[in-house]
């Protein structure tokens, strides 16, 4: 108990104190992991709309496997990540591995499963709704896509708050691919890892707790943005 | 204008895993009024409209408009039994078809405002369509569908669930369209309203045409036995 509460305490005081290095690590934390967001989305919402709309032989496999890998192990992604970017390995040349490069390709890989299966499950459902409608409307199949894409926005918000919230959290992948280097890839998670293998638990309590609270800010921000849970929105 | 009709339809079928839904269907249908499509419940009217429409797969025969397929498809509307309304605002649903088509995004908005005026949903036209009534949302679904100016309106029991003062908003507008010059093809199961709109009736029976003939006539002494034990009342198959 009494460690808790002196990690609360100095949780506080960290951030009271405006910590150079706290706020380092947590702007690379916020860095890393929105930037992945970003190209997650990208990838998977387009891929999601794909999958909801089109009908062709390899889709239930292709959902099947996405469904599969959001339970994807981020140290594994990592070990993969590190040997394709490692020296010896066919990317090696671009120079990534250990660089924040390096974790967002990691943290990629790790939501776009996440991301895109969440996200069909809404798309499949408003393209049952849309289907005669647009069908009847002789739309092309872009604006199809786009049609739903925008339509279920809000649903792919939640989407892409999953992903956040899983890549916020993640320490394995971004451990092996980072290194978890002092002001290159230290992040709140790597750091609080390193610090509770020190013992320095009030510290990493610390760290924590401000990620928690990131974690929570992050997400209030995003549903303002969105203009969510308000009457008459979806 | 209507250089697209005649339709001709001839030995048409629409299948699903197999079965015959309907068909084979011959049906010559010209370019003036309102054709109301009648008949017992399960007899096909909605499988028809769809496959005139395009929308459900030919499975035999031809579905033959008087101009190629692209333009048979750009001159036609089609409003469901359910309204589909757009996750979207009033506004947003009656310029969809226009954006979609190309407009830009001002001068839709400027013809979905007018006809939201037209069908008096002006003051709610910032609201979400799916928080709409039944009623309003099934004249929004109307007026998106007429808003692209179509030479053919096609209609699926479009006041099916709808209380009195909405179906007579629908069904005057609809008679307002006719006599612009709108081609009707509507399904309904309400033998008044099919008296109030149509001018020339096709009777279904059983996935097949069992009478196509002017309303007039089809009211005042229908040829086929099922006709008449349809119009009495009774329960046909």
């Amino acid at each position: 108990m009494v460690d808790l509460w002196d990690g609360l305490v100095q949780a506080v005081w960290l951030m009271a104190s405006l910590d150079a290095e706290l706020a380092d690590i947590a702007a690379r934390s916020l860095y890393v992991t929105l930037t992945a967001l970003v190209v997650a989305c990208a990838l998977a919402f387009p891929l999601a709309a794909y999958l909801a709309v089109r009908r062709f032989r390899a889709r239930r496999t292709i959902i099947a496997i996405l469904n599969a890998l959001m339970g994807l192990p981020p140290v594994v992604v990592g070990l993969i990540v590190y040997l394709l970017l490692s020296r010896s390995g066919p990317f090696g040349v671009l120079g990534l591995l250990f660089t924040p490069t390096a974790m967002i390709i990691a943290q990629v890989l790790i939501m776009v499963p996440l991301i895109a299966s969440i996200a069909h499950q809404s798309l499949r459902d408003l393209w049952q709704e849309y289907h005669d409608l647009l069908i009847s409307m002789n739309v092309t199949q872009g604006q199809k896509l786009r049609t739903l894409l925008w339509d279920a926005r809000r649903a792919l918000l939640t989407a892409a708050l999953a992903g956040f919230g899983r890549g916020i959290g993640e320490v394995g992948a971004i451990m092996i691919v980072g290194g978890n280097i002092d002001n290159v890839t230290r992040v709140l998670t790597t750091a609080i890892a390193l610090e509770t293998g020190k013992g320095e638990f009030a510290l990493a309590l610390a760290l924590g707790f401000i990620l928690i609270g990131l974690t929570i800010a992050v997400n209030l921000l995003i549903h303002w943005l969105g203009q969510t849970e308000r009457e008459g929105r979806w | 204008m209507s250089s697209m009709f005649p339709l001709i339809v001839s030995g048409a079928e629409a299948r699903r895993r197999g079965n015959r839904l309907i068909g084979p269907i011959d049906l010559q249908l010209e370019g003036k009024g309102a054709t109301v499509v009648v008949g017992p419940n399960g007899s096909g009217k909605t499988t028809l409209l769809n496959l005139l429409h395009g929308t459900v797969r030919l499975a035999r025969g031809h579905v033959q408009w008087q101009v190629n397929t692209e333009d048979a498809r750009r001159m036609q509307s089609f409003v469901f039994q359910r309204p589909v309304m757009l996750r979207r605002s009033v506004i947003d649903n009656l310029a969809y078809p226009l954006v979609i088509r190309g407009q830009s995004a001002r001068t839709a908005r400027e013809a979905a405002a007018s006809w939201a005026e037209r069908i008096g949903l002006s003051a709610m036209k910032d609201r979400s369509a799916t928080s709409l009534s039944g009623g309003e949302q099934q004249k929004l679904a109307l007026a998106r569908a007429l808003i692209t100016e179509p030479v053919v309106l096609f209609l699926d029991e479009p006041s099916a669930s709808l209380d009195g003062r909405a179906t007579r908003d629908i069904e005057n507008l609809l008679l307002e369209q006719k006599a612009a010059g709108t081609r009707i093809i509507m399904s309904t199961h309400d033998m008044g309203q099919a008296k109030r709109l149509a001018d020339d009736v096709v009777f279904l029976c059983n996935g097949h045409v069992a009478e196509k003939t002017s309303a007039a006539e089809f009211f005042a002494q229908p040829a086929t036995l099922q006709a008449q034990a349809f119009l009495n009342g009774d329960i046909v198959e």
